[in-house]
C-alpha cells in the first residue's frame, strides 16, 4: 500500500547538521562519529523499516548551492512531489540568514505547488552554541519570523530547537515520526489502560530499530494536563531527559549483547531502592518499559518478609500482564 | 611527606606498586580503570610529578600507587626499602610501540632490588598500548621482552623470580583482565571463594559466573572454566547498564547504589539491586548485588535437558546465590577480624 510509505524531504543550508542527524537517529552513530561524515552529494535517499509495516522514505538533501539550484530548477517536480513531510533544518549560528529564508520561501513555494498536504516541521538546530538562558528567547524570535513567512503559503510549522550534543534531537525526531502514525490516539488509549491496571510509576513504548519514543503515560498525562489547564506542581522530580538516556542505554546493551550473536528478550531489574524496571517486548516493532515503584507504606514490610519469593512472584505478574496486552496492541498495528 | 605516602607494611599486603618510565601510560591505565574516564580523554593528561594512590575496596581493601617514572628511587631521601616491603604486587608498564630496551633495563634493576627486600612480591609487566601494533608483532614483541627480561635477570644472579607478562590496551578489556589477574593474586581467599563459585556453577545450571567490583569492572573472582573475554565484556557491560537504568529513577542522588563503595553495607533496609534479562538464545545475564560494591554476574544456559522451566531455574539460582552472599559475609567478617587483631598487635 502506498500509504504506508512516507516521503520525508530533509532540507536546509550545506552545513547545517542534515547528515548528522540523520545518522545518529538511523544508523546508531554517536555524536563524536558525526565529524567523519562529509558533505552530501546530490540527494541521498535512504529507506527505513519504521513500525514493520511503514517504510520512511528520508530524502537527505545536499545544501551546496549547486545542487539547490537543481532542486528548485530541473529536479523540482521529482523532489517536490508526494512529499508527506519536509524537515527544514537552519543553522543557529548561520552568518547568512537571508540566503536559508531565500531558499526556504523557494522550498514552501514547491511544496505548496506539488504536496500542499504536507507538514512542515523546522528544526533550529545546533543550540549548543548558544547561550543556555538566550535560547529559548532566539527560538521563539525565530519561530515567529518563518511563521510570517510560510502565511501566505497557509502552512503551520511546527519547530523544535535541536543539537546533537543532547537529547532534543532524539525528542524532535520522535514527534517527527509519531506525527506519521495514523493510530496515535488508539495507542495512548490503550496505554493509559494498562497504566490504571498496573499501577506503573510509568510507561514508555520504543520502536524497536530506532528506540524512538512513540509514547509514553508521562507525556500523555502531561498532555491532558495542558488541556485540562491544571496545575499540580511537579508530581515527578525526574530527570527529564531520561528518555533519551534510556535509548541509549538500551542501544548500548544490545550492542553489547550481539557479542554473544543474540538478542536480549526481557529485561527485569530490581532497584535496590524499590524501583523496578521490566524492558520487554510488546509487539514485533514495540518495545515496552513499564517503571515500578514499591508501595513502602503496605507492601514494604510485607515484601521484605517475604524475600525472593515475593519478588519474582511480582515479576511474573507484570510480565503476564505484558503478555496479555500483546494481543491488543498487536491489532492496534494491524488496524493500520 | 614521604612517610605518609608509604605504606604501613602492617596494613595488609594488600597495595599495588604501579612503575614505568614516563609517558608508558600509567596514569591513563589508572585514570580509566579506577575513574571510568574515557580512554580517548586520556590524551589530555598531564605528566605525573608525584607519587598518587587510588583507594579500591572490594574484599579486602586495596591501593593502588602510582609512581612517577622520572622519580629515581635510589637516591637516599626516597625510603625505597619500605617501600617495597610493603607492597604485595609491582606492576610494570612498558610502552610496547616506543624503544623498550631502557625499559627493561630500568625493570631488571627494580626486580632486583625489589626482590632483595621483599622476596615474596608478585611482579607483572604490562606491555602496554598493543592497539597500536599488528597482530602478529604484538606476539614477537612479548616474546622478544620475554627473552630480554629472562636474560637480564639470569644475568643479575635471579633465577628463581617468577614474573608474570600482560598484553594491555585501554581501548579494549584487556587491561581489566590483566588487573583482574593481578588483584586476584592478592586476596588471599581466593582458592575458596573459587571453590565456592564453582559449586555455584555446577548447581545452577550456570555458564560462567565472575564477582565484579562494579564500580572498576575488575572480577575479584571467577570460576575456574576459562575466561572467555566476550563473555566477560557482556557481563562488565550489563553491570553499567543495571546501574544506568536505575540511576535514572533515583529521586536522590546520594542514594546511588555504588556511589560510596561503603555506603552500601550501612543500608541494611534497602533491598539489593538484581536484574535478569533473557536472551532470545535462551541464555539469559543474571545480576545480584553483594556486600562491599561487589557484584554477581552470572550467565545462564538453557537448561533444556533437566526439563526446568526458566523461572524454576532462576528460583533455584536466586536460592543459591543468596547462600553464596551470606558465607562470602561471614568470609568477609572474619577476614577483618584477623586484619584487626594483626593491629592490635602492632600496636
Amino acid at each position: 500500500m502506498s500509504s504506508s510509505r512516507k516521503k520525508l524531504l530533509l532540507m536546509g543550508r550545506s552545513g547545517s547538521g542534515k547528515s548528522s542527524m540523520r545518522s545518529i537517529i538511523f544508523s546508531n552513530y554517536s555524536a563524536f562519529d558525526t565529524r567523519r561524515l562529509g558533505a552530501t552529494v546530490d540527494v541521498e535517499h535512504s529507506h527505513l523499516r519504521f513500525l514493520g509495516n511503514m517504510t520512511l522514505n528520508l530524502w537527505d538533501c545536499g545544501g551546496q548551492d549547486v545542487f539547490m539550484d537543481n532542486y528548485f530548477s530541473t529536479q523540482k517536480d521529482h523532489i517536490f512531489k508526494m512529499v508527506q513531510v519536509l524537515i527544514h533544518v537552519f543553522d543557529v549560528e548561520s552568518k547568512s540568514i537571508n540566503k536559508d529564508i531565500e531558499i526556504f520561501v523557494k522550498s514552501l513555494t514547491n511544496l505548496q505547488k506539488f504536496s500542499p498536504g504536507a507538514k512542515i516541521f523546522i528544526l533550529l538546530h545546533k543550540m549548543d552554541l548558544v547561550q543556555i538562558d538566550k535560547r529559548e528567547e532566539l527560538f521563539q524570535i525565530m519561530m515567529e519570523k518563518l511563521q510570517k513567512i510560510s502565511n501566505p503559503f497557509s502552512f503551520k510549522l511546527v519547530g523544535f530547537p535541536t543539537s546533537i550534543w543532547d537529547e532534543s534531537l532524539y525528542k524532535a525526531w520522535s514527534q517527527i515520526v509519531c506525527s506519521l502514525i495514523p493510530n496515535m490516539n488508539l495507542f495512548n488509549n490503550n496505554l493509559i489502560k494498562f497504566n490504571n491496571i498496573l499501577d506503573a510509576e510509568e510507561i514508555i513504548l520504543f520502536e524497536k530499530t530506532t528506540f524512538l519514543v512513540i509514547s509514553s503515560t508521562s507525556s500523555i498525562q502531561q498532555q491532558q494536563k495542558q488541556q485540562e489547564q491544571q496545575n499540580d506542581g511537579g508530581v515527578m522530580n525526574l530527570d527529564p531527559k531520561r528518555f533519551e538516556k534510556i535509548s541509549n542505554i538500551i542501544k548500548t546493551y544490545k550492542q553489547s549483547i550481539s557479542k554473544l550473536r543474540t538478542n536480549f528478550q526481557n529485561l527485569i531489574i530490581r532497584g535496590a531502592n524499590g524501583t523496578h524496571f521490566y524492558v520487554d517486548i510488546l509487539t514485533d516493532n514495540i518495545f515496552i518499559m513499564i517503571v515500578m515503584k514499591d508501595n513502602v507504606g503496605e507492601n514494604g514490610g510485607a515484601a521484605a518478609k517475604g524475600g525472593s519469593a515475593v519478588d519474582s512472584h511480582e515479576d511474573l505478574v507484570v510480565l503476564e500482564n505484558i503478555k496479555a496486552a500483546r494481543a491488543w496492541f498487536e491489532s492496534i498495528e494491524a488496524a493500520k | 611527606m614521604e612517610a605518609t605516602l608509604i605504606p604501613n607494611p602492617k596494613d595488609s599486603n594488600a597495595t599495588i606498586l604501579l612503575m614505568g618510565l614516563r609517558r608508558g601510560g600509567k596514569s591513563s591505565i589508572c585514570k580509566v580503570v579506577f575513574h571510568n574516564m574515557q580512554p580517548l580523554d586520556t590524551l589530555y593528561l598531564e605528566s605525573t610529578s608525584k607519587p598518587t594512590t587510588e583507594q579500591f575496596s572490594s574484599l579486602i581493601d586495596l591501593s593502588v600507587m602510582e609512581l612517577p617514572g622520572q622519580l629515581n628511587y635510589f637516591e637516599p631521601n626516597v625510603d625505597s626499602e619500605r617501600l617495597f616491603s610493603s607492597v604485595g604486587a609491582l606492576v610494570y608498564v612498558i610502552d610496547s610501540q616506543d624503544e623498550y630496551l631502557n625499559a627493561l633495563t630500568n625493570l631488571s634493576m627494580i626486580i632486583e632490588f625489589a626482590y632483595s627486600v621483599n622476596p615474596k612480591i608478585h611482579i607483572e609487566v604490562l606491555i602496554h598500548k598493543i592497539d597500536g601494533l599488528s597482530e602478529d608483532y604484538r606476539m614477537d614483541a612479548q616474546r622478544d621482552i620475554m627473552q630480554r627480561t629472562g636474560d637480564e635477570l639470569l644475568d643479575l644472579g635471579l633465577e628463581g623470580v617468577q614474573v608474570s607478562f600482560y598484553l594491555t590496551s585501554i581501548f579494549d578489556h584487556s587491561i581489566y583482565e590483566a588487573f583482574s589477574r593481578i588483584v586476584q593474586k592478592l586476596i588471599p581467599e581466593l582458592p575458596s571463594l573459587e571453590n565456592m563459585l564453582d559449586n555455584l556453577v555446577q548447581h545452577s545450571s550456570i555458564d560462567k559466573v565472575f564477582l565484579f567490583d562494579a564500580n572498576s569492572k575488575i572480577y575479584v573472582a571467577t570460576d575456574s572454566s576459562p575466561v572467555d573475554i566476550q563473555t566477560y565484556e557482556v557481563c562488565a557491560e550489563f553491570i553499567d547498564i543495571t546501574i544506568d537504568l536505575e540511576d535514572l529513577y533515583v529521586d536522590d542522588v546520594n542514594e546511588s547504589t555504588y556511589g560510596g563503595g561503603q555506603s552500601n553495607n550501612n543500608r541494611s533496609g534497602g533491598k539489593d539491586l538484581k536484574s535478569v534479562s533473557h536472551l532470545s538464545n535462551g541464555s539469559s545475564l543474571y545480576l545480584k548485588q553483594m556486600i562491599r560494591g561487589l557484584a554477581l554476574v552470572a550467565l545462564i544456559r538453557n537448561d533444556e535437558v533437566n526439563n526446568l522451566s526458566l523461572d524454576s531455574t532462576l528460583a533455584i539460582i536466586d536460592y543459591n546465590v543468596n547462600h553464596f552472599k551470606k558465607s562470602l559475609m561471614k568470609m568477609w567478617e572474619n577476614s577483618r577480624l584477623v586484619y584487626d587483631q594483626d593491629g592490635q598487635v602492632g600496636e
